[in-house]
């Protein structure tokens, strides 16, 4: 099979590689890119442990192909701390102790960021649906929900 | 497998009318991948529809709405004229999947994808919407519920593709909703669907109604008798359950491990009165 060459911008970097047309995002991000932090968990967009940006929206990328990044913009979670300093989100989880495992915590934190990037103030049903398409086998959640709206607080100036 | 992303519609078509092998068109992809994760497909072109503009488009019609059959779930819902016009479609376009599935999904791709089971379907149906299928030998524009012909199959021509659906103006004392039965609130398969849209007189008389049913047959219904039976009324307690009794005798379900035979019958007729009761208080909000 004849790869494809696609160039795109990823965490504000303009990216190449080559991929197979059946490759998946996730895929290209993972093996080829080295850029592991996101995870797959189902492959099928139930988990939502690939939650990544394209183009400003959230989506799972283990559902988008790796040759449909041509020309777009990628946000992954190792472009969510600036440096050595956490974002809040990725803070407040570590004070709630709201991961175990961790497999499902990037997938959560970029899920939540894109929330909280478009409306601050959230009630908690809002974030409870907002991540529904995110699972978790281990926390049951509530430290998870805490975190966000946490940090919604802290990022509103309130703390 | 060759991939392809077209930005014209006539490219579009020409790449689908050249191919001999087996073709798949991705929109939102979120049937598509699973289906070629699982093996279920195996295209020898796969044609992207999303870099075609017009395609990505909402637009004013005729006081209606058409939508381009590239345009996510989480557009439509953030577009506030559909959502006032036809809020009982938007609904039911939301409840697809998650926020990360509403990034990429659309009302075009849940209607090609032939699922008994797809939630924006009896909205469509329910709203009168038209598909424009477009091919080699121009465009048709034909109602939504002739698109699916069975589980997995429509009605659409080798190199046809559906270009938008559109939503048609509608009076102001008029509106509609959609509900289903999932086991869980959220992320699941509707084990029934219901859609209802209405028009009301000046006078609380109902003068046009359509009822739209999912998951209880081969394919999303029509039911004529539902809608019958609130035409003419105030839509009232005798009305709603002589529409609750017409939706519960068209339902012929199979029973699966979400629900048997019996309930689903019995469903059908609660979520159509329910969905009725939504639609007449939107109706009056205007
Ligand atoms: C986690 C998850 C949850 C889901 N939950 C729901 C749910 O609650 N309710 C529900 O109804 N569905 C659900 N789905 C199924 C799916 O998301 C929907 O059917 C969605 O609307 C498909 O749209 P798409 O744009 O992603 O379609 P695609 O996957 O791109 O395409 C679907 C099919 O339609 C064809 N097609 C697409 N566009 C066109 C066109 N313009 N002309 C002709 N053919 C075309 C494709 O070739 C394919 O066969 C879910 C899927 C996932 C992964
Ligand atoms: S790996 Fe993508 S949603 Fe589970
Ligand atoms: S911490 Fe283990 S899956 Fe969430």
């Amino acid at each position: 099979m004849t790869q494809t060459h696609v160039s795109t911008t990823i965490n504000g970097d303009k990216v190449e590689y080559l991929c197979e047309t059946d490759e998946t995002l996730l895929d290209v991000l993972r093996d080829t890119l080295s850029l592991t932090g996101s995870k797959e968990g189902c492959g099928s967009g139930d988990c939502g442990a690939c939650s990544v940006m394209l183009d400003g929206r959230l989506v799972c990328a283990c559902l988008v192909l790796g040759v449909e990044a041509q020309d777009r913009k990628i946000e992954t979670i190792e472009g969510m701390a600036s440096g050595d300093e956490l974002h809040p989100l990725q803070q407040k989880f570590l004070e709630h102790a709201a991961l175990q495992c961790g497999i499902c915590t990037p997938g959560f934190l970029v899920a939540a960021k894109a929330l909280l990037d478009e409306n601050p103030d959230p009630t908690e049903t809002e974030v409870r649906y907002w991540l529904a398409g995110n699972l978790c086998r281990c926390t049951g959640y509530d430290k998870i929900i805490r975190a966000v709206m946490d940090a919604a607080t802290e990022m509103r100036g309130q703390a | 497998m060759r991939f392809e992303a077209p930005t014209s519609l006539n490219a579009a078509i020409e790449l689908l009318e050249n191919e001999a092998g087996v073709v798949r068109i991705l929109a939102g992809g979120t049937d598509v991948l699973v289906q070629l994760r699982s093996g279920q497909v195996e295209p020898d072109l796969i044609v992207d529809i999303k870099r075609i503009e017009a395609m990505q488009t909402i637009t004013e019609e005729d006081g209606g709405f058409r939508i381009g059959a590239a345009v996510c779930g989480a557009e439509l819902g953030g577009h506030a004229g559909v959502c006032k016009l036809w809020p009982g479609v938007v609904e039911a376009v939301e409840l697809i999947g998650s926020t990360q599935v509403q990034g990429r999904a659309t009302m075009v791709g849940n209607l090609c994808n032939a699922s008994p089971a797809a939630d924006s379907v009896p909205a469509m149906v329910a709203a009168g919407a038209t598909a424009r299928v477009t091919g080699p030998e121009g465009s048709r524009d034909i109602p939504v519920e002739k698109i699916a012909t069975g589980p997995g199959q429509t009605s659409l021509g080798r190199a046809e593709l559906v270009e938008s659906v559109y939503l048609p103006a509608r009076g102001v004392h008029s509106s509609d909703a959609y509900l289903r039965f999932i086991p869980r609130t959220e992320m699941d398969i509707a084990v029934v669907g219901a859609g209802i849209s209405i028009e009301m007189d000046g006078n609380g008389i109902c003068t046009h109604a359509r009822v739209a049913l999912g998951a209880v047959g081969p394919r999303v219904m029509l039911v004529e008798d539902a809608a019958t039976a609130l035409i003419g009324t105030s839509i009232d307690e005798a009305a709603l359950e002589a529409l609750a009794q017409a939706a519960s005798s068209a339902a012929t379900p199979i029973d699966d491990k979400r629900g048997t035979v019996d309930f689903r019958i019995k469903v059908a007729g609660v979520l159509a009165r329910r969905a009725a009761i939504i639609a007449v208080q939107r109706s009056r909000v205007d």
